[in-house]
This record gives C-alpha cells, structure tokens and sequence, in this order.
C-alpha cells in the first residue's frame, strides 16, 4: 500500500487585533435582523443562525462552503455598529493613549529632542520587561517633563482625561464620545504608536474602538432542540440578538432623527451590550442575565479558569478506549500485567489491519461477532468508512473484508494497556501493562505496584487506556512499562518493590523456618520457579535456601537488615542475615536496586514478582494473623510501665507546684507558663517512650503483630506501645489541649487544672480502653488532623501546579545543558554533575562496590 | 601516595571531582597502581551510563518529585517537644514561602556562629543580648503618664541597662533626637519627657508615650529574640529576626558560617548564586525534617529557574511564568485573557517551542522522544 503522508505542522501563532476591514473581509454574512427563525422554523436570512454562517442542523447545507454538519467550522459574519462602542479589555490601552497623546495634533506628549535621547532606553525597557512597562515608563517620562500643560508639538492647552468606569471618559468634566475617542486614536501616528508598545503592523490605536462587530459562527454557538421540540439558544446567541436588536434601533432612532437623549441613552445600552458579549464579569456593570436570573456565560467566562477552554478543552482532551472500575489484588499475575474483565476486553478493542498474512486470522474474529470473546466489533473500509459487525451483517462483511481494512477486534492477553490512578502526581501514577482478560468485574493488579498508584482496595478505582496506534503502542511499551518505572526518579531507589505480607513473609521465612524438601518444592513451584536444581539435596531445607533459590547464581550482596545486622548473599546464596523491609521495600529496598542494576529491569521484575509471592505463600502455608493477646503484658511490666507513668505524673505535679509558688527559671527569651508547658511536654514524651521501650522488650518476639513491625511490614514500636502499654500525650497545634470551658477543658476535671489528665494525656493503652475523658481528647486532635488534610491537599496541589506549569519546558539538550523553550541556560549541566537521577543510586555513583569488587574486599 | 594522585588526575576532566573525592574516601589502604586504575577506569564507565539523556524532561520530572511529597507535608507550625526552640514556619507553609520568592517572610531567623573564645562560652549572654533589637520599652519597668503635668515618666530597669551597657547620655542623645521639642530630664532611674510648649490636646501626651516605648535604643534592629544555644561544643546564637549586614559587621562573629533564612536578604548582601545556594539549603532542610527523600538535583533546579535571571523570582505568575515565550503557555496557567490581549496589541508571535501549545494544537511535543526533527521520505 502506497500512502502519501503529508505531515502539516503549525510553525508559529501570530497575534493581532482584527481590522474593520479585515472584519468585513473574513465576513460571509452582514447581521440586520436580531430574528433567528421564520414561520417554519427555518434560519432567517441576515439573521443570527443564517445558514451561511455554518450549519448545526444534521441535513442542512452550509450556504458559503456547501459542506454539511461537522464538516463545515463556521463563518464568521458581522454587524456594522451605528455608533462606534469601546472595547471593554482595552479601556486601560486607550486611557493611556488618550492621556499621552495632543488632543489636537495627536502627537506624543514628549518634544522630538527628549524622544531620541530616550528612545534607546525606552526599546530596552520594552525588550526586557515587556511593552506594558514600557508603557509605564512613556507615562512617567510626560509626567517628568511637567510639560502637561501645553503640548509641546502644536502648543494645544491640554486637559486632563479621567475614565469613568467602566467605559465613559471624561475631559475635564465634559463626556468624550467614543466617535471623538476614535477620531484622536486615528491622528495617532505609527511611530508614535510604537513608543506605546503597540504594533502598528497589527493593530492600528482607532482600532481599538469598535465600529464593526465580528459574529462568530453558529458552529460555536449551537442551539439544543429540547424533548419537548422547543429550540434553546446558547448564551452567546442571546447576548448577539440583544446587540443586533439594539444597533436596529439605534439606527432607526438615528434616521428618524430622535432627540439626542433618546440616541444616547440607546448608544449607552449598546455600549452595554457589547461589553457584556465580550465579558460578564465586569465590575461596575451588573451581569446580563437569562429569564431564570442565571448569569450569562459571554466570551470571558467561556475561555477562563478550570472549566474554561484552554484548560479543560485544551490542554486538556477527552478520550475514547478507556474504561474505569474498580481494583483488587492478584498478586499470581505479573507486575507487569493488568487483569481486565471480560466485559471490557468485549468493549475495547485494538484496531488490526488486514494483510495476505494475518487475513484469516481475522477473518475469525469477524466471525466470531461483537457477542463472544474473543471477537471484533467493527471493520474499518479501507476509505475510513466503519461498520458494526452484527449478526445480520457478519456474511456480508465476511465477504467484503480484504487486506487493507482495518478490524477492531476484542482486547486479547498480551495487548498493551496504560493504567492510570488519580491523583496522577508522577510519572508512576501513569504505566504501561500488558492486558490479561479474566473473569469478574474488577481490574486485577499485582499488589507490588500499588506503592508507585498509591492504591488500596478500599474501594479504589483505576483508569485502562488502550493505544490505538502502532506509534502509541512503541512509545507505551518503551517509555511507560512497569519495569522501566521500577527505580523513582525522585530519589534513585526502587518505588516498585515487596510490602505488607511479602516482607513479612520472606522475614518469617529467611529467619526462622525450616521446611521439607516436599514443602519447599511445593512452595517454590507455587511461586512460579519450575527448576530446583538450586536447592540443596537434603531432607531438611531452610528458609534461607528456599529464598536463595530464587537469586540468580552470580550475584553477590552485602547489606544491613533494619536494626543493622550484616546480610550477605554470596554467588546466589543468602549466607547470613534475613530479609526485611530495607533490603525488599519500597523506598530502600537495597537489594532490588542492586539486582536491577546487574540484570536490567525486565529479570529484576520477575524476581521481585517470585520473590513477592514467595513472601505470601509463605504465610498462606503457616498463617499470620494479629491477635489481642500479641499485646499482653505480665504482671511484671505492667507494673514497671504504671511505675514510669506514675513517676512522670508525679514529677508534672512538682513542676507545677513549683510554677505555683512562683519559682520556676523560665528559659531565655520565653514566658514561665511556655516554660512549664515544655517541661511537662518533655517529662510525659519521655515517660511514654520509656513504656514503649518496655514494651518492645517484654512482647514476645515471636508473636505476628511484632514479626509486622520488626520486620518492617507495616506498624511500629510506638504503634505497639500505644497498644500495649500508653497512647501519650494529645498536641493540638503544637501545645497540649488547651481549649474548652473557661480555664479548663472538660468540665470534669477542676478550673486551673494543670495536671496530665486534664491536658490531654492519655495514660492507658489501647488495648486496655481509654477513659470517656481521653476518648475525647483523641477525638479533638482526630478532627484537628483531619482538617489539616482537608486543608493542605488543595494548597500543595496549586504548589504542585505552580510548579509543573514553571519548569515543564525545561529539557536537556544535546550539550548536556538545561535550557527552556526560548533556549535560554538554566543550569549549565543538569544537577551539577549531569547524572540522571533514576540511574544513579540514591542520587550516587556507587563506587564502593566498584571498588570492593576490584580489590575483592 | 604521589602515583595515586597522578591517576586521579588523569581522571579529573573525565569524571566530576564529587565523585574522586568519593573514591578517594573508600579506597582501601592497600591498593595497588593497577587496581586503582582499574577502578576509575569502571567508575568512568558507571558515570558515563548514568548520565542523563539529552531530550530528557527534567523540569517535568523535578517538579513532579517536589509536588508529589507535598500532599505528605504538615501544615502546622510546630516546635519539637521538649526542645526549647523558637517558633520556625516549617512544612508545606515554609516550602511555598520559599518558592513564592516572597520579600517578607514569616518567620525569619538567623543562626550566629562565633568566633573564638566567643565560641567556646565567653560573655555568651552579654553578646547575645547586645545583639538583640532594644527599644525604650524594653528597658522600662513602668510608665506613668502624668496628665496634670502632661509629661510622661519611664521607670528604666537599671540592672538590664547595665548588662546592655547603655549609658545615660547614650539614652538621652538618643531620646533628644527623637523629641526635638522636648524637654528630657533624667532622674536616676527615671526619664521624663516634656513637651515644651504645652499642647492643649491630651491625647499628644500619649502619643508621646508611644512614641517613645518603640524608639530604637541598643543592638541590632529587626533582631527580636536572641537565644544562646549548645551546638555541637561550640556557643551559637539563634536570633527571632534577621539583619544579616549588621551582624556580619560584628567583630565576634564568624562571618564565614552565620547564616539567616531570609533569602532576599541574602541576595542583597551576598549575591544571587548565595541566594540560590540558600534556597537549595532551605528547601532541602524542610524537606528533611519531614522525612521526605527528595534528590538534591530537583531542588537545584528549582532554585535555578528561579535565580537565573540574576534575581530571585517566585514560581507564581508574576515570576517565572509571566517570562515564558509562549503566549499560549502563560495563557494556560493564570489569567489567560490579559496574557492574550497584550500579546494581541504588541503583534506576539508564538513560536511552539514548549510543551502546553502543542497539546493544544495536538502536535507532538518537543520534549524526550518528540524532540528529533527528521523527515523521512515514505516512498
């Protein structure tokens, strides 16, 4: 096949403002009447929906291209205003230029002389800072010259010339017409023009001010035809009929020769009209509205914020192939898989161009139809034309398909998918996986890569996306797979990687168990290993063999577990130490960053995958549950525990009789109360982490909630101590709770108590149960971190957007230099070194294992 | 040993000198000539594979490792328990402080590192409080407002003014300059202030008074709170406040480690690869304290957008954004019509050279793999 590809490319933007004449030009209609339909519902000619301005009804020809509807973009039209009517967004422009300039001569208010020895300086300003400074600056120079009373080109008095907002100036204190406006704005000469920033080449200054109005086409006011067969009018269309209406008038009430109040008042309410088409939202003016009191959407609201065009049309687009439900965990399927249900592979689809090779293989899915799996739903005809395949039709397209179609068939295992969770804040929250189809109704994914989507399954929802196109697809595969995200750009380590049960699996297993060969080979080959030549020919296995089984047999490793221990893996072989959550977990996770960098990604995400569901079979086969009882104490520690919180209560109460009698040293530089404020903070901070470190040394290490925090799985000992032994103090903002009744905080304790309990310390441990009164102080700090959340997430997201919106252009170039889209240096190599973050390791060229390799220490 | 040092040498253009000061620190005592050799000749090779890919996004990549750890920051202002320290905005708040560019921050603070034997605790507690700001008020004990009389009579805590080492005549000098038209009379540990011609308004005696309660008397101005502090062996003296031109003037103060966390002041005094330097540190720091692991080379970036204009400018829409080249870029970030009807009066081109334009003209991007420029013929 051949095709001719021409590639059109947009090269450059140029921004201007439209001439009269350029208006009437691009025109195809002249609007003279504000009626829209006739009798039978037609489009009137010379009226707003006229057919020459493009066409919304299917079935209609647009009269100036003759194309139908969605084929034709519009055309603009326009009307000619009976009296000229100033631009509301430029009112500033004009005011300056009306001020600056000779009422009579039109010239600057500057001499020629002054003007060339300021003229470098002035262009400089303008290069630099941008014309509105430059702007500035012609008004500071007049200012400066104190020459406002005379001009000094023709010697014409000079008045002073104020603007009442939003569009009438005044001179002196008599009323400037726009008509007088435009005829100054005209004597304006080019050069001049220039020194106000303005481009004569595209604005001319008397264009500023309105003598025709460009109609936009209906394309982009379309009218809706409610159920009830009653046409709706878009805003636009409403506020355009109020102008057409009124410049009638005015032009009648002109030709019959009306009295100038009535002309006025009408040119006022044009004025009005025209400025609210172009902007709602403008201060002194009150907004027009529908019947219903609703406020128009005129040009200014359709363009800005969040819903407006350019973000949420343009920098922004809908898609079609995608589909969102609900997730939940498998983690027997790859890292790099994602599991579609059935429903959806039957609605998305991949498009397949038939050849002499692939032709009967999809001549099968034609046939197997839209209703079964796996099938097709449409074929593309080679002129773009698509058909839905359906039992009726199946024969007949059967028949007509030949190389050159295109079949859209049922997503299929293998397909490439993007997967996406919300809120997209890094690259990981957007990864490419290969399709799975599988039974139910929910998407399936590896619990591993819940840490870069940041997903649970409390109910989590997960877009799929599926690339149409062999472009999309190649850059899916190479630039957006699971094993190229496997190291975070952030911070250079593995993002991807084991939690929750997987590490406290492959901890239980590396520490403490021993198996059976048969135990062992069940659970490796459970696992997904299917060669067990690794294991050693013995009866009994450790834990320690099981896991080396799973290393590759050159690769060697020394690493620390969590609480220091020397871990060390020799030719493949866990020789000492176990695994915990700083060799296997997300974020440190040493030991994959170390396999990554040896295997490459791709062996590295099947070892983590096996290395993942040897963790979770681990535990399968011997249980792991969390029970009351793992938070027991004896009687022993119980009492030693009472004894810390007694002791500290005791020293609180000394510090505050102390503070009663007025003794106390305050610290430098803060009042006595802040004082005994910290030192009671500090007395009770330190009595809880003393019952902590009790805790952590009289829980029997063996039970699983301990194994969890141990090992690094989730929890930790301050989690186990306010379990077992004490919650702690409650801070509000910093202090102890403080709020409430007068001088007091629950009217259950007495005014002026300073004491533990009545500020918010909470001496009992969960597991015991809390005090009414200390329930309630957990509840306060609660909702205090809840507003904190609520309060913080839509502040770094606008960080976050600042952010992303400032330094999105910036790219490395070929020099190695960091440079932004007007290809201006930002750093002269990225990071002072040029390493690419997520190819270093933590940010660091590892030399020591260069080194250790070499010297062999 | 002089060979190493050769070795190293020839290394020095290849790899950055970061790196050989990092081989240099782990290398075992034995090694021989070769070996070394061998090792840099690797550690080249690593260095070379780990360098970044022209075309690569870092802008993008750098503000998302800022961004995403954001929504994980607190709030709060808070200081740790137990520790006696001063009120510092940290967190979220600190963070768009810093990235704001705003000229007044919060809460601005200096930390001052002596010198010897200041350093080891001489006088500590007389240095610092001659640092600290000191008005009329902070001297007073009592202020009587005498209206039958109409004067105004200060109770001066002798004990304070001596630890200050103020003298009389410095506080009437003082006081003079500010009341021209008053009469000053010192009495022991009182000071009055008069009136010289006797107003019939009785609210000007307490205008008097405070007047005089905020006039500047002693120390460093801005410097609201001093507090000694135990660092690692040595005295270091952590200010509420920050003038950094007048505490460097101080003969007892290491210049060269005093530092402030007002980063404009730091571009005024010492520059603006000082101030970018600063604001790295400070952003870092935040981001430390709250436990975040973010590389160094985002913030770096950050801190250069910001700075390479040669003055600090906040990533908001009057700093950054408002000088990208793209009229549509500025648009699609914050008041889109005034960014398009200026661009309309001056006759803007936009050229598409970045990201957001060609989204929205559905044209692939000049970044990564959109950068090449290659035609192909397809025949």
């Amino acid at each position: 096949m051949e095709v001719d590809y021409v590639v059109k490319k947009i090269d450059a933007l140029k921004f201007g403002v439209l001439s009269p004449k350029m208006i009437k030009k691009m025109a195809s209609v002249k609007i003279v009447t504000p009626e829209l339909y006739d009798k039978e519902g037609y489009p009137v000619d010379g009226g707003l929906m006229d057919t020459r301005l493009g066409v919304i009804d299917p079935g209609l020809k647009c009269k100036t291209c003759g194309s139908k509807l969605k084929e034709c973009t519009g055309h603009f039209g326009y009307i000619e205003l009976a009296r000229p009517v100033i631009h509301i967004k430029f009112k500033k422009v004009i005011l300056d230029l009306l001020r600056c300039t000779c009422r009579s001569c039109g010239r600057i208010l500057v001499p020629d002389t002054e003007l060339q020895k300021n003229l470098t300086k002035l262009n400089k300003i303008g290069k630099l800072l941008g014309p509105k400074a430059k702007r500035r600056k012609v008004k500071e120079l007049i200012v400066q010259l104190k020459t406002i009373s005379k001009c000094p080109h023709c010697n014409e008095k000079l008045q002073k010339i104020r603007l009442e907002k939003p569009t009438t100036y005044f001179e002196e204190d008599k009323r400037v017409s726009p008509i007088e406006i435009r005829t100054r704005l005209e004597k304006i000469t080019d050069e001049d023009a220039v020194l106000f920033g303005l481009n004569p080449e595209v604005v001319r200054p008397e264009w500023l001010v309105l003598t025709l109005l460009p109609i936009p086409p209906v394309t982009m006011r379309p009218s809706i035809t409610l159920e009830s067969g009653e046409r709706s009018e878009d805003d636009l269309t409403h506020k355009l009929g109020d102008v057409v209406r009124i410049n009638q008038r005015l032009f009648e009430n002109i030709n019959a020769g009306a009295p100038e109040i009535i002309i006025e008042d009408l040119w006022d309410l044009l004025q009005y009209h025209i400025t609210t088409f172009f902007d709602n939202n403008v201060a002194q003016l009150p907004p027009a509205r529908h019947r219903s009191g609703q406020p128009l959407k005129t040009l200014t609201e359709r363009i800005k914020s969040k819903e407006g065009r350019i973000r949420h049309n343009l920098a922004g687009k809908r898609t079609n192939f995608s589909s969102r439900t609900v997730i939940s965990p498998d983690s027997m399927i790859a890292l790099d898989e994602v599991g579609v249900p059935h429903v959806v592979a039957m609605k998305l689809t991949v498009p397949e161009r038939v050849n002499d090779w692939n032709f009967e293989y999809l001549k099968e899915f034609v046939k197997t139809g839209p209703k079964k799996y796996p099938g097709a739903n449409y074929i593309v005809r080679p002129d773009g034309k698509k058909k839905k395949i359906t039992e009726e039709t199946t024969e007949q397209l059967l028949e007509e398909l030949e190389p050159g179609y295109i079949v859209e068939r049922h997503l299929m295992d293998g397909d490439i998918a993007i997967f996406n969770r919300q809120p997209s804040l890094h690259r990981m929250s957007m990864m490419c996986h290969k399709t799975k189809v599988l039974p139910y109704l929910t998407f399936r994914l590896n619990p591993a890569v819940c840490a870069p989507y940041n997903a649970d399954f409390d109910g989590d929802e997960m877009n799929l996306h599926i690339p149409q196109t062999e472009e999309a697809r190649a850059e899916a595969e190479i630039l957006m797979e699971v094993q190229t995200q496997l190291i975070s750009p952030r911070y250079g380590l593995g993002i991807i990687a084991c939690n929750m049960d997987a590490i406290s699996g492959n901890y239980l297993l590396t520490r403490k168990l021993v198996l059976t060969r048969e135990e062992a080979i069940l659970l490796l080959g459970s696992v997904g290993v299917d060669d067990f030549s690794d294991l050693p020919n013995k009866q009994k296995i450790d834990g320690k063999e099981v896991f080396s089984a799973l290393i590759p047999k050159d690769f060697s490793f020394i690493g620390r577990t969590r609480d220091g221990a020397k871990v060390i893996i020799e030719k493949g072989k866990l020789k000492e130490g176990y695994m915990d959550s700083a060799n296997l977990g997300s974020g440190s996770g040493l030991l994959i960053r170390n396999l990554h960098k040896k295997y490459g990604p791709k062996e590295t995400l099947v070892i983590l995958g096996r290395i993942f569901r040897l963790g979770i079979k681990t535990l399968v086969n011997n249980g792991f549950t969390t029970v009351l009882s793992d938070t027991d104490l004896s009687e022993v520690d119980r009492n030693k525990i009472n004894d810390t919180l007694k002791k500290a209560e005791n020293r609180v109460y000394e510090l505050i009789s102390v503070y009663e009698a007025g003794e106390l040293d305050a610290f430098p530089g803060r009042s006595v109360e802040e004082t005994l404020e910290l030192k009671i903070l500090e007395t009770l901070n330190k009595a809880r982490n003393e019952a902590g470190r009790i805790v952590s040394q009289a829980l029997n290490e063996d039970t699983h909630t301990f194994i969890m925090s141990k090992s690094g799985a989730k929890g930790n000992i301050i989690n186990l101590a306010q379990m077992a032994a004490c919650v702690g103090q409650q801070a509000l903002r910093g202090k102890r709770i403080e709020r409430g009744y007068n001088k007091r905080t629950i009217s259950f304790f007495e005014k002026n108590d300073l004491g533990p309990a009545a500020r918010g310390f909470v001496r009992h441990g969960f597991r015991q149960g809390l005090s009414p009164n200390e329930f309630f102080f957990m509840a306060m700090t609660g909702r205090d971190s809840l507003m904190d959340t609520a309060l913080r997430t839509p502040k770094s997201g606008y960080l976050y957007r600042r952010l992303a919106n400032a330094m999105q252009d910036l790219k490395v170039e070929y020099d190695y230099t960091v440079r932004n889209a007007s290809k201006k240096i930002i750093q002269f190599s990225y990071g002072e070194d040029g390493v690419d973050v997520s190819k270093s390791e933590g940010g660091k060229i590892n030399v020591r294992r260069i080194i250790e390799r070499i010297t062999g220490a | 040993m002089a060979s190493n040092a050769n070795v190293f040498k020839e290394y020095e253009n290849r790899i950055p000198l970061q790196i050989i000061e990092d081989v240099k620190s782990n290398l075992p005592d034995k090694v021989t000539a070769k070996q070394l050799k061998e090792i840099m000749e690797e550690v080249a090779e690593e260095y070379s594979t780990s360098l970044i890919e022209p075309g690569e996004s870092v802008g993008i990549v750098s503000a998302e490792s800022i961004g995403e750890p954001g929504t994980q920051m607190t709030l709060n202002t808070f200081h740790f328990a137990g520790v006696a320290e001063m009120n510092v905005t940290v967190g979220l708040p600190r963070i768009i402080e810093i990235l704001d560019g705003r000229k007044n921050i919060k809460t601005p603070m200096m930390e001052i590192y002596l010198k010897e034997p200041y350093s080891k605790g001489k006088d500590i507690k007389k240095i610092s409080q001659s640092i600290k700001q000191t008005t009329l008020k902070d001297l007073t004990l009592e202020v009587v407002v005498d209206i039958s009389e109409f004067k105004v009579e200060f109770t001066i805590d002798l004990k304070k003014k001596e630890l200050l080492d103020i003298k009389d005549k410095q506080l009437i000098a003082v006081l003079s300059k500010n009341f021209r038209n008053h009469t000053i009379k010192q009495d022991k540990d009182k000071v009055i202030i008069k009136p010289k011609e006797k107003s019939s308004n009785l609210s000007d005696v307490y205008k008097i008074k405070d007047k005089a309660k905020g006039i500047f008397i002693a120390g460093i101005k801005r410097i609201s709170q001093v507090l000694p502090v135990r660092k690692d062996e040595e005295f270091v003296i952590i200010t509420a406040g920050s003038n950094l031109k007048e505490v460097l003037k101080l003969d007892f103060v290491d210049p060269s480690r005093t530092v402030t966390n007002d980063i404009f002041e730091i571009q005024e005094i010492l520059g603006i690869e000082a101030a970018r330097q600063a604001i790295i540190n400070e952003v870092y720091k935040v981001i430390e304290s709250q436990g975040l692991n973010v590389d160094i080379r985002h913030i770096m970036l950050v801190a250069d957008t910001m700075c390479y204009r040669g003055k600090i400018r906040g990533i908001t829409r009057y700093g950054v954004v408002s000088e990208k080249s793209s009229v549509l870029a500025r648009a699609s970030f914050e008041t889109p019509i005034r960014h398009i009807i200026n661009a309309s009066l001056v006759g803007e081109i936009d050229r598409l050279t970045s990201v957001v334009e060609n989204v929205m003209l559905n044209q692939p991007i000049p970044v990564g793999t959109g950068l090449p420029d290659l035609v192909t013929k397809m025949k």
